[in-house]
């Protein structure tokens, strides 16, 4: 058996897709954090309570109305975003002017309220979402077992990943997203209405967590506390890629997903707190994060 | 006296008041619990109010105040005078240490490296063996004061965390009407321009951080000697979070409002603690509440509607 | 009976007139009020398997003990402990200080159990716990105000320990959550483990709270060519180990140390399937605990009860006899004399049975080893598990001269 770093390789190669699995997560909320922060200058500390509503719609749908896993996909990041959008419409956007700080701690609050009440709706031992039929199984691929279903997560997240990157980089839409970003008066004057733009982004934003959710949902018992588990690890993310970068996210997320894994081999206690000693690290010494732009 | 105003100088008198009279109306501990989350909110409003920084993890500071004070109390034996000196020893060293590293950031980088260097702190209580894990530091005796006071009685303890707290007021309230609490002050306004004016900022940053660190190590000690137990949820980020909370809820930048957002925190968890999840849900209805209608703060907006500045 | 749910009276002003009143007034009409205390987590991961369902416990107890007409009065008070020790103690602190509690029962979360045992003893008042694991409780820790009544470490570690291996799983990997409880229960399993012969291979200690992918540990544990699993945490831990263990094909056995009734339910038998756990309590033993279940289910939406729950009606059952024989008033008046009286007497109820309460405090009765039913072989709703082996009583917990409690004349 080949041995790398003392390690078994088959059972290095093993951790490292996992690592990647759980990076497909991370790359998915940052992403969504990041769009948000570009385009509204708000750090949504509820994107973690916003992904666990995501799984919860997903639980919902199929056990008060019978929808499953499929339909849930698209149905839940809709109904969610919507919710962001009432959100943004209502509360938000009325912190558009003031520093930074504000907006951490309204969705801070709001996170608060919203894993509050699910908490008291159903308990915090978690509800069991079974995995599709379509992608239950797993495949022997020699080094390990990999369940078809994490496969199915990180193929799911690639592309839309790639997807959300490919609208606002290459599209018109995307286009004016980023000119309304860099002026937005200026914007406005061409006919633009920016204020919708910036409510669709957050709802989008929003749906992309919801999405992240309902994939999550068969992995993890569908919880109240599944976001804030996430949250944390999901902000160094962005601050590690460069605050409101979009690749800087994806691939952060990525990157990240495989350093903890490595770190669960290593010295599995410390693999929580990994990723603030490479956040600690990167803020010292490239503040603007690994792909963000000089200020 | 100390640079207080005049409305100041009575709201001072009125607390005090409440100081001397309240313990014996009202349950000792939880006055003891209200004055140590005052101190801390006092200590933590040095930096988000005079300094503009928002630090997202004072918790490590109050928690291995907390430890240290509790680990020499219950294992040297040491007076209770010098286990609460040495808890904000530790804050103070721990603050210079992680300060230099996060003054170099401002605004929303100074949040987040702070969060970081909290978690690693975190990190190391969870690990290190004399923390005792999730057990915590437990059974720590009150022990004595000066060698002859002996702080088992409730009224007797009571006196000592009042006299703590009043000297970290009054400190805090001296650092703020110095001339160097004007230069910060200045540098919360318009760092290029302090500057520019020769001030080497980062030195007075630091310096407000280890002194609002200091405090906060202090106040931690007191709470482990009150309660008798040191614990994770000192050191974890929820308590950072929840210490937020508290400064805003009284007003950022106000010298009385973080008591008073003490005040309301405390009392709000303990009538709400039979309810469960629902002490999450007020924290966060009212966190929504402040940022969006009253940012000033309870006090703040006394003051506000008063003309005055408390 | 009085049942309220004034917990901790408003801190803030009105608080003093309120609580400090009804302490004397109570004697001056000559019929005394016992305040029981149910502390536990409403809140948090121990929700179900204790939580309301113990509040509602206690209830049960109260009206099935039919305490309207004995000439006294109980009162009930509910609080939250959030998992957290500061707060159980100073609960705990304030109920005996000011709200006249008498008894505090339950307390799920071994760190929160600890503190609040000095409280109590400090105080001299009685502790009854049902719903912490750790074994200090009757050793190290161990104080004349508490009585352990449930389980202990040490009673899941030989019996799921020794029986695993005896049945052929004579190699073991541990995924240990990185706190107290969980080492402890790694090291008491490891021990009687290593005593019939088997060893232990590895083990990974993972971040807790927190974790919620234990895949990586799963193909470290796959990797290490063990034969038993040994999960030593609990709650939604265990749950989500359980789970990825079955979506990444692990084929060790698996042992849940510390698995409630309501983590299996909440599994589903698909895949809880096969599991060995051990449970001093299940509902469906004989017609007692049906008998008691079928009570307890009105009461609770038709859930039904775990060991931590059915515990705490025994433990309160016990305690209403005990002080009744003695004496209200005395029984208010002396913790430790109360606690001395209560482990006199034998206990007898319809959870756990006949039983006796040792000089450390330990409440012993026999521990039941148990598999979880295939799909196929579950007959309704709550019929999950079978019956495979069980421990007497006096063999059942670690031995009275072993834990070095300071109780235990030598």
């Amino acid at each position: 058996m080949i041995m790398i770093f003392g390690i078994p390789g088959p059972l290095l190669f093993g951790q490292l897709l996992l690592g990647l699995i759980n990076g497909a997560f991370y790359a998915m909320l940052s992403l969504g954090l990041a769009v948000i922060f570009g385009m509204l200058n708000i750090i949504n500390f509820a994107h973690g309570a916003l992904f666990m509503m995501g799984a919860f719609v997903a639980w919902m749908l199929l056990n008060y109305v019978g929808i499953g896993y499929f339909p849930a996909l698209i149905l839940a990041p809709l109904i969610v975003g919507a919710f962001g959008i009432v959100l943004e419409k209502t509360i938000i956007s009325r912190l558009y002017k003031l520093d930074h700080l504000y907006g951490l701690l309204l969705t801070f609050g709001l996170s608060l309220v919203i894993e509050g009440l699910f908490r008291n709706g159903y308990g915090s031992s978690g509800l069991p979402y079974r995995i599709p039929a379509a992608l239950q199984g797993a495949v022997d691929l020699g080094f390990m077992f990999m369940p078809i279903y994490r496969g199915w997560v990180v193929l799911a997240a690639a592309v839309v990943c790639l997807a959300t990157w490919a609208v606002i980089e290459k599209t018109t839409l995307g286009a004016t997203l980023r000119a309304a970003t860099e002026n937005a008066p200026l914007v406005q004057a061409f006919g633009v209405n920016v204020p919708r733009l910036i409510t669709l982004t957050y709802g989008g934003g929003i749906a992309l967590a919801a999405f992240a959710g309902v994939l999550a949902a068969p992995i993890y018992s569908v919880n109240p506390n599944m976001g804030t588990n996430f949250i944390n690890t999901v902000f160094a993310v962005v601050v590690i890629g460069g605050m409101g970068s979009i690749l800087g996210s994806i691939v952060t997320g990525f990157a990240l997903g495989v350093v903890e894994g490595l770190t669960k081999v290593f010295y599995p206690q410390a693999s929580a707190t990994v990723v603030f000693v490479v956040m600690v690290i990167i803020l010292l010494t490239r503040p603007r994060g690994l792909f963000g732009k000089a200020a | 006296m100390f640079g207080f105003s005049r409305p100041q100088l009575i709201a001072f008198l009125v607390l005090l008041v409440l100081i001397v009279f309240l313990p014996f109306v009202l349950y000792p501990v939880f006055l003891m619990r209200v004055l140590c989350a005052a101190l801390f909110a006092c200590a933590f409003n040095l930096m988000i109010g005079y300094v503009g920084l928002l630090s997202f993890g004072h918790a490590a500071y109050f928690g291995m105040g907390s430890y240290v004070a509790a680990w020499t109390m219950k294992v040297w034996h040491v007076d209770a005078s010098i286990a609460i000196a040495l808890g904000g020893l530790t804050g103070g060293i721990l603050g210079l240490g992680l300060g230099y590293l996060a003054i170099r950031r401002s605004g929303i980088y100074f949040a987040m490296i702070t969060l970081a260097l909290a978690q690693m702190v975190y990190f190391f209580c969870l690990e290190a063996p004399f923390t005792g894990g999730e057990d915590g530091i437990q059974q720590v005796p009150r022990g004595f004061l000066f060698g002859f006071i002996n702080l088992s009685n409730d009224l007797t303890m009571y006196a000592v965390v009042a006299v703590v707290f009043l000297g970290g007021f009054l400190t805090i309230h001296r650092i703020i009407h110095s001339p160097f609490g004007q230069v910060l002050k200045g540098i919360r306004e318009n760092e290029p321009r302090a500057t520019s004016l020769g001030y080497r900022t980062d030195d007075y940053k630091l310096i407000a951080f280890v002194l609002s660190t200091t405090l906060t190590g202090i106040a931690g000690g007191t709470k482990a000697l009150v309660f008798g137990i040191a614990t994770l949820t000192d050191v974890h980020s929820s308590t950072s979070g929840e210490i937020v909370l508290t400064t805003l809820l009284g007003g950022l930048g106000t010298v009385f409002g973080p008591v008073m957002g003490a005040v309301v925190m405390t009392s709000m968890e303990n009538y709400l603690a039979q309810f469960g999840a629902w002490v999450t849900v007020t924290q966060g209805v009212i966190f929504m509440i402040c940022v969006l209608a009253f940012r000033r703060g309870i006090i703040g907006e006394i003051g506000n509607a008063l003309k005055l500045k408390l | 009976m009085n049942v309220s749910r004034r917990a901790i009276t408003l801190g803030g002003f009105a608080a003093a007139a309120g609580t400090i009143a009804p302490l004397t007034a109570g004697r001056a009409q000559g019929k005394p009020t016992l305040r029981v205390g149910c502390l536990t987590d409403m809140s948090g991961p121990y929700k179900d398997l204790a939580g309301p369902g113990a509040v509602s416990a206690v209830k049960q107890a109260l009206q099935e003990f039919g305490v309207a007409g004995k000439g006294f009065d109980v009162e009930v008070l509910v609080a939250d402990h959030l998992n957290k020790p500061d707060v159980g103690t100073t609960v705990a602190r304030q109920w005996f200080d000011r709200d006249g509690v008498d008894v505090i029962v339950e307390v799920a979360n071994s760190g929160v159990a600890l503190a609040v045992a000095n409280v109590a003893k400090e105080k001299n008042k009685v502790y009854l716990n049902t719903g912490a694991a750790t074994s200090d409780l009757t050793a190290g820790a161990c104080s004349p105000n508490t009585i352990h009544w449930v389980y202990d470490t040490y009673m899941l570690a030989q019996s799921t320990g020794a029986a695993m291996v005896k049945s052929g799983g004579d190699s073991w990997f541990f995924i240990t959550a990185d706190y107290a409880f969980g080492k402890a229960l790694q090291r008491d399993t490891t021990d009687f483990v290593t005593n019939a012969g088997g060893k232990v291979v590895g083990s990974v200690t993972y971040p807790f709270p927190g974790t919620t992918d234990f895949s990586s540990y799963l193909i470290q544990a796959q990797s290490s060519g063990a034969k038993v699993l040994g999960l030593a945490n609990a709650g939604t831990d265990t749950i989500n180990t359980i789970k990825q263990a079955k979506e990444f094909g692990i084929k060790m056995r698996l042992a849940g140390l510390l698995l409630f009734l309501t983590d299996v339910h909440s599994l589903g038998l698909e895949v809880a399937q096969g599991i060995v756990l051990t449970d001093s309590f299940y509902w469906d033993m004989n017609d007692r605990t049906r008998a008691f279940s079928d009570r307890y289910s009105v009461n609770m939406k038709g859930t039904r009860p775990t060991m931590v729950q059915a515990g705490v009606y025994s433990s309160i059952t016990h305690y209403l006899k005990t002080a009744t024989a003695m004496g209200i008033e005395k029984a208010k008046l002396d913790g430790a004399a109360t606690i001395s009286a209560m482990k006199a007497m034998p206990t007898e109820d319809d959870c756990f049975g006949a039983g006796s309460i040792r000089a450390d405090g330990r409440k012993i009765h026999p521990s039941y080893l148990w598999e979880v039913k295939k799909p196929g072989e579950s007959k309704g709703p709550w019929d999950y598990y079978k019956a495979v082996a069980s421990t007497p009583a006096d063999t059942a917990f670690r031995p009275l001269d072993k834990g070095g409690c300071s109780l235990v004349k030598a």
